[in-house]
C-alpha cells in the first residue's frame, strides 16, 4: 500500500468519525440536559442543607439521607411503595397472562374480549381516576349503590386509612393489565400449534401443558413486562392527584407523590433530591436486568 | 378438557370482558344523563345534553386541546429528528467508544423524566421554558428508546442498498434520507401511535411546568377542572372526562390492529 492511498484511507475514516459525532450530538446534547445533568444535580444538591435567607445551605454530606430515614412519613411512604408494587405488579401480571390465553383461544366475541382488556391502557390516569371517583364515593357511588343492594353498609374507600391504598392499586391494574396482555398475547401467537398437538397426543392434560410448555416459553416475555411493571410502580402516581391525594394521614401516599409535595408544595429540594437518588438506585437494579434482556432481544431479530 | 367446562371458562372471559370496560362505558352514560339518574342506575331516565353544556362552559377546552395536540406534534417532531440521527450514527457509523456511549444512552431508560422532576424544574427555569409547551416536550425528545428502536430498524436495512446509494453519489445524509428513513416507515408509524398516545396521556411534568391556560394539556386541564375545590357535581366530570379521551379513544377504536401492532414493537414508551 502505498502512502498516497493509506493517507485518502484516513482522510475518510477521520471523515466518517466526524460526521459520526455531528449526527449524534443533537441527542447527546438534550440527553446531557435533560437526564444526565440533572441526575448528577440531584446527587449534588442532597448532600447539601436546605438553605433559608439567614442560613445560606451548606454540606452536610449524607444527613440528608440520614433524616429522611428518621422521617415516619418518608417510611410510612417507602412502606406503602412496597405494597403497591408488591400488589400491582404480581396482580397485574397474572391477570395480564389469563387475558392473553383467553384472547388467544377460539371463544366467541375475541373481538371485543380484546378491545375491553386493552381499552384502559388508552386513557390518561387522570380520566381513569375520575371514572373511578364515581365508583368510590362514599353514600351515592357505584360500589356503594351495589353494596347497598346486598344489605352492605355504606364504605368510604378513598377517606379510610384502611382501604385508600387498595383502592388506589385498583386502578392502576385496571389500567395496566391490559397493556401487558398484549406482550403476552404475542408471545402465545409464536407458539407453534405442533406442541399443543404433540402434548395432547401425549395425554397430557391442558394444565401440564400449560404449565410445563406455555409458561417457559413465556419467560422472556415475563421478564420483560416485569421491569416494565417495576417501573410503573414508581410512575403510575397520576390518579393520587384525583383520588386521594396521598391521604387519609398519608397512607396512600406513594414516593414520586411524595417528591413532587417535597419539592413544590414543601420547598424542600435536598430532601426530595435524597429521595430522588434512593428511587434511582432501586431503578438501577433493574436497568441491570433490562440490558441483559435487551441484548437477548438483539440476538432475536 | 369437556364441551361444558370450555363454554364456561368462554362466558368467563366474557363476563370479565364486561365487567372491565364497565367503568369506562358507566362514564360514558353518566355524562349524559342527570347527577341524580346517573347516582340511582335509572336506565331508563332521559339522555341529557346538560353535562357537556356545563363541562364546555366550565373551561377553555378548545385552548387545552390545542395545548395537547401542539404538545403532542412538538414531541413527535423532535423524537424523529434527534432518534433518527443518533440511532443511524449508532447503526451504520464506526466511531471510537460507540459501544460505551451506547450504553450511556440506554441508561436513560431508568433515569426517567418523571423521577427527575425536581432538577428537571430547575433546567427548565434556567433555559426560560417554564410554561411553555416546549418546556413540556423538551424532557422526552431525545428518547433513549426511540434511539436503540431506530438504531435496531437501521441495522437491518441490507447494506446494499446504501453502498448503491453511495455510487450514486449520496452522502451520509442523503443515504439516511433517501435509502434508511423510507426503509423504517413502520417503526416511524410504531414509534408515532406510542409516542402519540403516551403524551396525551401524560401528566406529572406538564402539571409542574405549566401554570397558565395557554400552556396547559388537556390531562392538567381535567384535573383542575375535576379538583374537589371547583365543586362541579359528578355527571359534569364525567362529561369532561368523556370529552378529553373521546379523540384517542376513538382513534384506537378505529386503528386498533395498528396500535396494538405498535404497542408490541415500541412496546417501552
Amino acid at each position: 500500500m502505498t502512502d498516497s492511498t493509506r493517507q485518502l484511507q484516513q482522510m475518510a475514516r477521520r471523515r466518517q468519525a466526524v460526521h459520526g459525532w455531528l449526527l449524534l450530538s443533537p441527542a447527546l446534547i438534550m440527553l446531557s440536559t435533560f437526564a444526565f445533568y440533572p441526575s448528577v444535580a440531584t446527587v449534588w444538591t442532597s448532600l447539601w442543607s436546605r438553605g433559608t435567607r439567614r442560613n445560606p445551605s451548606e454540606f452536610v454530606g449524607l444527613e440528608n439521607y440520614q433524616r429522611l430515614l428518621d422521617d415516619p412519613t418518608f417510611r410510612e411512604v417507602a412502606w406503602n411503595n412496597l405494597l403497591y408494587a408488591g400488589v400491582t405488579i404480581p396482580v397485574s401480571i397474572v391477570l395480564a397472562l389469563v387475558m392473553a390465553l383467553w384472547a388467544n383461544a377460539k371463544i366467541p366475541a375475541r373481538g371485543f374480549v380484546r378491545t375491553a382488556y386493552f381499552t384502559p391502557t388508552m386513557l390518561p390516569m387522570i380520566a381513569a381516576a375520575n371514572i373511578w371517583l364515581f365508583f368510590y364515593t362514599p353514600g351515592f357511588g357505584v360500589l356503594d349503590t351495589i353494596g347497598g343492594l346486598f344489605g352492605a353498609p355504606s364504605v368510604n374507600w378513598l377517606g379510610q386509612p384502611e382501604t385508600a391504598l387498595w383502592a388506589i392499586c385498583a386502578v392502576t391494574i385496571w389500567k395496566e393489565a391490559g397493556f401487558f396482555m398484549v406482550f403476552y398475547l404475542a408471545a402465545l401467537q409464536t407458539i407453534p400449534e405442533d406442541l399443543r398437538e404433540a402434548a395432547q397426543i401425549e395425554g397430557a392434560s391442558r394444565w401440564t401443558y400449560l404449565r410445563r410448555i406455555v409458561l417457559p416459553l413465556l419467560m422472556p416475555t415475563t421478564l420483560f413486562v416485569l421491569v416494565n411493571a417495576l417501573i410503573n410502580s414508581v410512575k403510575l402516581i397520576d390518579h393520587l392527584f384525583i383520588l386521594t391525594k396521598g391521604g387519609p394521614s398519608d397512607s396512600s401516599k406513594l414516593i414520586l407523590y411524595y417528591i413532587w409535595e417535597s419539592a413544590f408544595a414543601f420547598f424542600d429540594a435536598p430532601s426530595a433530591a435524597a429521595m430522588t437518588v434512593l428511587v434511582l438506585i432501586v431503578l438501577g437494579v433493574g436497568a441491570a436486568v433490562q440490558f441483559r434482556m435487551l441484548d437477548r432481544r438483539t440476538h432475536y431479530r | 378438557m369437556t364441551g361444558w367446562m370450555r363454554h364456561a371458562e368462554a362466558a368467563l372471559a366474557v363476563l370479565v370482558a364486561i365487567l372491565w370496560i364497565s367503568p369506562l362505558v358507566f362514564a360514558v352514560w353518566a355524562a349524559f344523563h342527570t347527577p341524580t339518574d346517573a347516582i340511582n342506575f335509572n336506565l331508563t331516565a332521559p339522555w341529557t345534553l346538560e353535562n357537556v353544556r356545563t363541562a364546555w362552559g366550565g373551561a377553555p377546552w378548545l385552548r387545552y386541546f390545542l395545548n395537547t395536540f401542539l404538545l403532542v406534534t412538538l414531541v413527535l417532531v423532535g423524537q424523529f429528528f434527534f432518534c433518527t440521527l443518533a440511532g443511524y450514527a449508532f447503526a451504520q457509523i464506526d466511531l471510537p467508544f460507540k459501544d460505551t456511549l451506547f450504553l450511556l444512552v440506554l441508561l436513560q431508560l431508568f433515569i426517567l423524566p418523571e423521577v427527575l422532576i425536581v432538577e428537571n424544574y430547575d433546567v427548565a427555569a434556567r433555559l426560560g421554558l417554564l410554561d411553555t409547551v416546549l418546556g413540556i416536550g423538551a424532557p422526552y425528545m431525545a428518547s433513549a428508546f426511540g434511539i436503540f428502536l431506530m438504531r435496531q430498524t437501521f441495522k437491518s436495512v441490507p447494506k446494499e442498498l446504501d453502498e448503491a446509494a453511495r455510487i450514486e453519489g449520496c452522502g451520509t445524509l442523503g443515504v439516511l434520507w433517501r435509502v434508511y428513513v423510507p426503509a423504517a416507515r413502520p417503526t416511524y408509524l410504531a414509534y408515532a401511535l406510542v409516542s402519540i398516545s403516551t403524551h396525551w396521556n401524560n401528566f406529572l411534568w406538564p402539571l409542574i411546568v405549566t401554570n397558565s391556560d395557554t400552556t396547559r394539556p388537556l390531562t392538567v386541564g381535567l384535573s383542575i377542572f375535576a379538583a374537589p375545590e371547583n365543586g362541579v357535581n359528578i355527571s359534569a366530570i364525567s362529561a369532561a372526562t368523556t370529552l378529553v379521551v373521546a379523540p384517542l379513544l376513538i382513534l384506537f377504536l378505529v386503528f386498533q390492529r395498528h396500535f396494538v401492532q405498535a404497542f408490541l414493537r415500541a412496546g417501552i414508551k
